[in-house]
């Protein structure tokens, strides 16, 4: 929309009433879990401003998994593969942005492949792999498939290919070599947009829940998303208060990070958004 | 050491820079220089190229290679069958059942997803009252796992008990188990899907929208051109590439994400609500009939090919990857 054009008042009240409603709709359902998780059994689905309010169905979700531990699993999991994709998808960025190396464009171009076929739709022959390395239930697994990350690399050669040659050429002249020149002109200058990549690839990995769910197997490796469906599909008598307390508990860190930080969020998303 | 013998005469001056460059190229530092680009440049790829062939183009490639082949069972070896695991995924209904399914799903999901993500995106973009809010409300599904929404919405859809019977028994309707009803629950799935994604693709048009030089609307009002006229002849074209990145991307997703069928339907009833992925997940990792699965990727890998030729194509004149 823009300043000029002026719709008829009362065009502009109905726009301004269709996006209210959708936005309605779309809150709706994580309010009425809001509202289960925190009301009593007896009031999940029983709509009363008098209901009293309780914190005991997440008590009792915390007591009935050990979610303590997926909570650590699932950060240390996030931890790795970050890390990971900062140091390996920074190399092979600064690699296609600034190496006149042999092959180099057919390689740019197997890379952007896993755009396309992502890990996620190989689990058949990755997890073959994965138990030839011995290396089935366990985090670093779970990790492995995503570190080489297609779409931080193109991220990322992207923004060092924004950076001016002179930076570049003048650090040379003082004797800096190639991973000089990265860490000290490229890397400082792309900030923005790790911070960026970081928020997309914590969220993608905190929710994924396909593939971990095929390579772990024990307490100590599943990640929350796949303790969550455990907990959820286990027979708990279909108490949806404490379902929905669990659920948010799981979404929690990251949802209240993005209603506290949501313009840094929404920010975030659309720089790595833009190409 | 030049490579020119001094003796020879003089070349005319216009050779200079020729020979100029010639010389340059033959120097030996020059010739190290270039090596060192080279050695650099893939020593710096090595570590991502390694883990990009092992978990991507090495298990594309055995895919294929495995779908020859027959699922290796106890002391039996796997063994070269030619075609028959094709032949046998052809024969079979449930794979067909599948394969209708998610054409079904993503003809439905994406073209609602993206119409939804391009108002979100105008609606924020515009002068419209409570845009924080909007924001927050369409964004928000995004940052949470597809589990968890999966898990909200089996509540909501639970016969009788969930909010949706309570409202329809307002209007006196009876209860209905719309996850259990093979005529429903391919929907159901739908509808979360796109309650999902809608607003993660409205950040791309919201991204693009921003972009836009104000003054094209202002000279569209000058002209006194209606918002629809504008929205059609404008806008819509000029994101027209953001447009056709969404599509793909939202493609790539009806066919990748299937979180929400394994907590809400397991593919029930009757296989209505099997998409391919799931399928796949079932073969190899219920059934453990790995080849047949790795035969069943095949044709998933085949459909995200098409869809990466299509987007070469299309993209290859309009972004440059520079």
């Amino acid at each position: 929309m823009n300043p000029v054009h002026q719709a008829s008042p009362l065009a502009a009240a109905l726009e301004t009433a269709g996006a209210w409603v959708l936005a309605l709709l779309w809150v709706l359902p994580l309010t009425y879990a809001l509202w289960a998780a925190i009301h009593p059994s007896a009031y999940s689905a029983h709509f009363v401003l008098t209901a009293p309010l309780t914190v005991e169905n997440f008590v009792k979700a915390w007591n009935a998994a050990p979610f303590a531990r997926y909570f650590l699993n699932t950060f240390l999991l996030v931890t790795m593969i970050l890390a990971a994709q900062l140091v390996l998808c920074t190399l092979a960025a600064y690699a296609f942005a600034r190496f006149d190396f042999y092959g180099r464009d057919i390689v740019f171009l197997l890379v952007l492949l896993q755009l396309m076929i992502m890990p996620d739709v190989l689990i058949i022959e990755n997890y073959r792999t994965m138990g030839a390395l011995g290396v089935v239930d366990t985090i670093p697994a779970i990790g492995l498939p995503y570190m080489a990350s297609a779409f931080g690399i193109f991220l990322l050669r992207q923004t060092f290919k924004t950076v001016p040659r002179e930076l570049d050429e003048a650090a040379r002249v003082e004797g800096a070599g190639p991973l000089q020149v990265l860490l000290k002109v490229y890397v400082p200058l792309a900030r923005p947009i790790y911070i960026a990549y970081g928020l997309v690839s914590v969220s993608y990995h905190w929710n994924n829940f396909l593939w971990p769910l095929i390579i772990t197997n024990s307490v100590s490796t599943r990640p929350l998303t796949v303790g969550l469906q455990i907990f959820a599909s286990s027979d708990q008598g279909i108490d949806w208060s404490v379902i929905t307390a669990a659920t948010l508990m799981t979404s929690a860190p990251l949802l209240i990070s993005f209603l506290l930080f949501q313009r840094q969020f929404v920010q975030s998303f659309m720089r790595a958004g833009i190409r | 050491m030049h490579g020119l013998d001094r003796g020879a005469a003089k070349p005319p001056p216009y050779q200079y820079a020729a020979i100029a460059a010639v010389t340059h190229l033959a120097r030996p530092n020059g010739t190290r220089f270039r090596m060192t680009a080279h050695i650099h440049g893939w020593l710096l790829l090595l570590p991502a190229a390694v883990l990009l062939v092992t978990f991507t183009h090495y298990p594309a490639v055995a895919t294929i290679i495995d779908s020859f082949f027959s699922t290796p069972r106890g002391q039996q070896t796997a063994a070269f069958v030619g075609l028959d695991n094709y032949q046998a995924m052809l024969d079979d209904p449930v794979f067909w059942r599948a394969l209708g399914n998610n054409i079904v799903y993503t003809a439905s999901v994406v073209p609602l997803t993206v119409a939804l993500a391009l108002l979100m995106a105008i609606w924020i973009n515009g002068k419209i009252s409570g845009r924080p809010f909007l924001r927050m409300s369409f964004f928000t599904p995004t940052v949470l796992p597809m589990i968890a929404v999966a898990n909200i919405w089996l509540f909501f859809y639970s016969p009788g008990y969930g909010l949706i019977d309570q409202v329809f028994g307002l209007f006196g309707f009876t209860t209905h188990n719309w996850l259990g009803n093979e005529h429903t629950a391919l929907a159901c799935l739908i509808v979360v899907a796109i309650w999902k994604d809608a607003g993660f693709f409205m950040i791309f048009y919201l991204a693009a929208l921003q972009q836009m030089s104000p003054q094209l609307a202002e000279a569209a009002a000058l002209e006194g051109a209606s918002r629809w006229y504008f929205f059609r002849r404008v806008t819509f074209p000029l994101l027209a590439p953001t447009t056709l990145f969404v599509l793909i991307n939202a493609i790539i997703n009806s066919f990748r994400l299937i979180d929400h069928i394994v907590v809400m339907t397991r593919g029930g009833p009757d296989n209505t609500t099997a998409l391919l992925l799931f399928y796949i997940y079932e073969v190899g990792f219920k059934f453990w009939d790995t080849a047949y699965a790795a035969t069943l990727t095949v044709v998933l890998l085949a459909l995200l090919a098409v869809l990466a030729i299509g987007q070469f194509v299309f993209l290859d004149r309009r972004i440059h990857y520079q």
